[in-house]
C-alpha cells in the first residue's frame, strides 16, 4: 500500500485537473450530470467512512441527504441565506442529527442498526410531506430555490460555476476524508470494525468514535444533499425515498468498501445506470424501469461473492499484477 | 366509539399480516442471527405469482396452495444458491446480499407484471361474518388465516420430528450435526417455510393495500417493528408484537399523528424499543463471552 502512495497522489491530482478542465469542454446537461456525480461522490465518501471503515451499516443515508437538501433549501428560500452559507449550516444540522442517531446506534449491533436505518429510509418521504411542517417544507409540493450565479464577476455561466462549486466541495471533503482515514483516527475506526473488544482494550473510546463517525458521515451526506438542492433548484419528498439510500449502498459496494478513491466509480455508476435505463425505456417501454434495480441487485450479490473490494480493489489488484510483471 | 372499534378491528386484521411476516423473520433469525431484508419482496413476488394464476382462471384456493408450495421451493432454492455461500461472511456482507435479493425481486416483479397498481381477489367476499360490523369479510378472514398459520407453525415445530430437528439445528448446530441432523438442509427448509409464510402474508395483505411492486415496504417495516418489540429471537413475542404494532399503528395513525405518517410510527417503535429495551418485551438478553 505504502509504495503506491506517490502513484495514488499523482492519480488524484490528475483526476482533479481533468475535472477542473471539464466545465470548459463540456456544457449544459453534461455539466449538470458531472455535478450530480460529484454530489453523489460526496455522499458516498461519508457512507464509506461509516460503513466501509467503521463497519456500521446504514441503509438510511438518504434521510441525512434529505435533511441537508431540505435544510439548505429552507435556509435559502424561506430565510434568505446565501446558498454558500446555507450548505455548511445545513450540514452542521446533519452532523447533529447523525450524532444523535449514532447514540442509540451504539447499543444496536450491526444488524439492529441496519433495521433502524432501513426504517428511517422508508419513513423519510412521509415525514417530509407531513402536514405539520407544511409552512417550511411545502408538503408534497417541496421547495424551489433560484439557481446561483458565478460570484466575483467571474466569466462563467451558471452550469460551469455550479460544477466548479461542487468540485471544490468534493476535493476539500475528499482531502479531509483521506486525512481522517490515514491517521490515528482511521486506524481506530478500522480496529473498531474488525476487533471491537481488542480496540477497547487498547484504549480506543469506541462509543465516542462510533457516534462521531456517524455524525461526520451524516455531515458528508448533508453537504451532498445541500449541493443537490442548489444544483437541482428544487427539493421534494419523493426524491429522498428508500431507493436513494439503497443506491448509496450500491455505490460504495461497487466502488469498493473502505476505498475513498473508489467512490468516484460508485458515483459514476449510480448516476449513469438509471440514466441509461431511462434512455432505453424510450425503446423498450415501461419494463426498462426495472433495469437499474435488476443490475443493482445482481451486482451487489456478485461483487460480495467475487470481488468484495469492488472496482477500486480490482484496479489495485491489476496494478499489483502489472508491477510484478514489470519486475520479473 | 364505533369509529374507534372499527380502527381497532382493522388494526387487528393488519396486525395478523404483520404477525406472520414477523414470524417468518424470526424463523430465519433464530437459525442464522440474520434479518432477511428481502422477506417483503419475496412475499410480494409470491403474491404476484398467485395473481397471475388466478388471472389465468385458477380458482382462489388452488392458486393459494400452488403459490405457497412454489414459494416454499423458491425459498429453499434461494437459500441453497444465493445465501449459502455467505454463511461465514460478516453481517455487512449478508445484509448487502439480502438488499441485492430484494432489489432483484422488486425489479423482476416490475418487469414481468408491470408497475401499475392492481386489485387482488379475496376468497372472503360477501357479508361480514357473524354480524361483526367492525370488520369486513376479508379482514375477518385474514385474521382467521393468520391464526391458522400460527397454529400450523406451532404444531409443526412442537409435534413433528422435522420441527424438532430444525429447532435443534438452530439452537446448537454442532451437537445437532453429531446426532445426524443435516443442519444445512434444516436451514434451507427454514428459508422455504419463511418464504411460504411470507406468501400467505402477501396474499392476505394484497386485498387491503392493493398489489404493486412496492406494496411490501410498509408491511415489512411494521413486521420489523413487531419482531423488535416482541423480541426478535422469540416467535411468540414476535407474533404478539405484530398484532400490537398493527393495532397501535392504526390507532395512532387515525387519532394522533395522521394516516399519512403511519410509517413513522413503526420507525418510532423500532428506535424506542432499541433504546429502552433492546431485547424486546419477551426476548432473551444477549450476553456475549469475551
Amino acid at each position: 500500500m505504502a509504495e503506491h502512495e506517490p502513484t495514488l497522489r499523482r492519480v488524484t491530482v490528475a483526476v482533479f485537473v481533468c475535472a477542473l478542465a471539464f466545465p470548459f469542454v463540456a456544457s449544459g446537461y453534461h455539466l449538470y450530470q458531472g455535478a450530480q456525480v460529484l454530489i453523489l461522490a460526496i455522499a458516498l465518501l461519508g457512507l464509506n467512512l461509516l460503513t466501509g471503515f467503521n463497519g456500521q451499516i446504514s441503509l438510511g443515508h438518504g434521510a441525512f441527504f434529505a435533511i441537508g437538501g431540505y435544510g439548505a433549501a429552507i435556509l435559502v428560500a424561506k430565510l434568505g441565506l446565501p446558498y454558500w452559507l446555507a450548505i455548511p449550516v445545513a450540514s452542521l444540522v446533519c452532523f447533529g442529527a447523525g450524532f444523535l442517531f449514532g447514540f442509540p446506534a451504539l447499543r444496536f449491533g450491526g444488524l439492529y442498526l441496519a433495521l433502524a436505518t432501513f426504517a428511517l429510509a422508508v419513513a423519510t418521504p412521509q415525514i417530509l410531506s407531513y402536514k405539520g411542517f407544511d409552512a417550511y417544507t411545502g408538503g408534497s409540493q417541496g421547495v424551489s430555490l433560484a439557481k446561483p450565479h458565478a460570484p466575483f464577476g467571474l466569466n462563467l455561466n451558471g452550469d460551469q460555476w455550479l460544477f466548479l462549486f461542487c468540485l471544490l466541495w468534493a476535493a476539500a471533503l475528499y482531502w479531509a476524508a483521506t486525512n481522517l482515514a490515514r491517521g490515528r483516527i482511521g486506524r481506530a475506526l478500522i480496529a473498531i470494525r474488525d476487533q471491537p473488544i481488542a480496540a477497547e482494550t487498547m484504549g480506543v473510546n469506541a462509543a465516542l468514535y462510533k457516534t462521531t463517525c456517524f455524525g461526520v458521515s451524516a455531515l458528508y451526506a448533508g453537504v451532498a444533499g445541500g449541493l443537490s438542492a442548489v444544483a437541482v433548484g428544487f427539493v421534494s419528498p419523493d426524491s429522498f425515498g428508500l431507493s436513494l439510500s439503497l443506491s448509496f449502498l450500491v455505490g460504495i459496494v461497487v466502488g469498493g468498501l473502505a476505498s475513498l478513491g473508489g467512490v468516484l466509480f460508485g458515483a459514476l455508476f449510480i448516476e449513469f445506470v438509471p440514466n441509461i435505463a431511462d434512455q432505453l425505456s424510450v425503446n423498450f417501454g415501461e419494463s426498462a424501469k426495472a433495469l437499474p434495480g435488476a443490475i443493482y441487485g445482481v451486482l451487489l450479490i456478485l461483487i460480495m461473492a467475487v470481488a468484495p473490494s469492488g472496482v477500486a480493489g480490482a484496479i489495485q489488484a491489476a496494478i499489483r499484477f502489472l508491477a510484478r510483471g514489470a519486475r520479473a | 366509539m364505533n369509529e374507534f372499534l372499527h380502527q381497532l378491528a382493522s388494526g387487528l386484521a393488519l396486525g395478523g399480516v404483520y404477525a406472520i411476516m414477523a414470524l417468518a423473520l424470526v424463523m430465519i433469525y433464530q437459525a442464522t442471527q440474520l434479518v432477511n431484508f428481502a422477506q417483503g419482496e419475496m412475499a410480494m413476488f409470491s403474491t404476484y405469482f398467485a395473481w397471475k394464476l388466478m388471472d389465468s382462471g385458477w380458482p382462489y384456493w388452488r392458486a393459494f396452495a400452488a403459490t405457497v408450495l412454489v414459494s416454499f421451493v423458491g425459498g429453499v432454492v434461494i437459500e441453497r444458491v444465493v445465501v449459502r455461500p455467505f454463511a461465514k461472511a460478516p453481517v455487512l456482507a449478508s445484509v448487502i446480499v439480502f438488499i441485492g435479493l430484494a432489489l432483484i425481486f422488486n425489479a423482476l416483479a416490475g418487469w414481468l407484471y408491470g408497475y401499475s397498481v392492481t386489485s387482488f381477489d379475496t376468497p372472503f367476499s360477501g357479508r361480514s361474518w357473524f354480524g361483526n360490523v367492525y370488520m369486513s369479510a376479508h379482514e375477518s378472514g385474514a385474521v382467521v388465516v393468520s391464526l391458522c398459520v400460527l397454529a400450523f407453525v406451532y404444531a409443526f415445530f412442537r409435534f413433528t420430528p422435522l420441527g424438532l430437528a430444525m429447532r435443534a439445528a438452530a439452537q446448537n448446530p454442532v451437537s445437532s450435526r453429531l446426532v445426524g441432523i443435516r443442519v444445512g438442509w434444516m436451514l434451507a427448509i427454514g428459508w422455504g417455510l419463511a418464504a411460504a409464510i411470507g406468501a400467505v402474508a402477501g396474499m392476505m395483505a394484497a386485498p387491503i393495500v392493493y398489489l404493486d411492486p412496492n406494496m411490501m415496504f410498509g408491511i415489512l417495516l411494521y413486521a420489523f417493528a413487531g419482531a423488535v418489540l416482541g423480541g426478535i429471537d422469540n416467535p411468540f413475542g414476535a407474533v404478539f408484537g405484530g398484532f400490537v404494532v398493527g393495532v397501535l399503528g392504526n390507532l395512532l395513525g387515525a387519532y394522533v399523528v395522521g394516516a399519512e405518517v403511519k410509517l413513522s410510527v413503526a420507525l418510532a417503535i423500532i428506535i424506542g424499543v432499541l433504546v429502552w429495551r433492546p431485547s424486546g418485551l419477551f426476548g432473551r438478553r444477549l450476553v456475549a463471552r469475551v
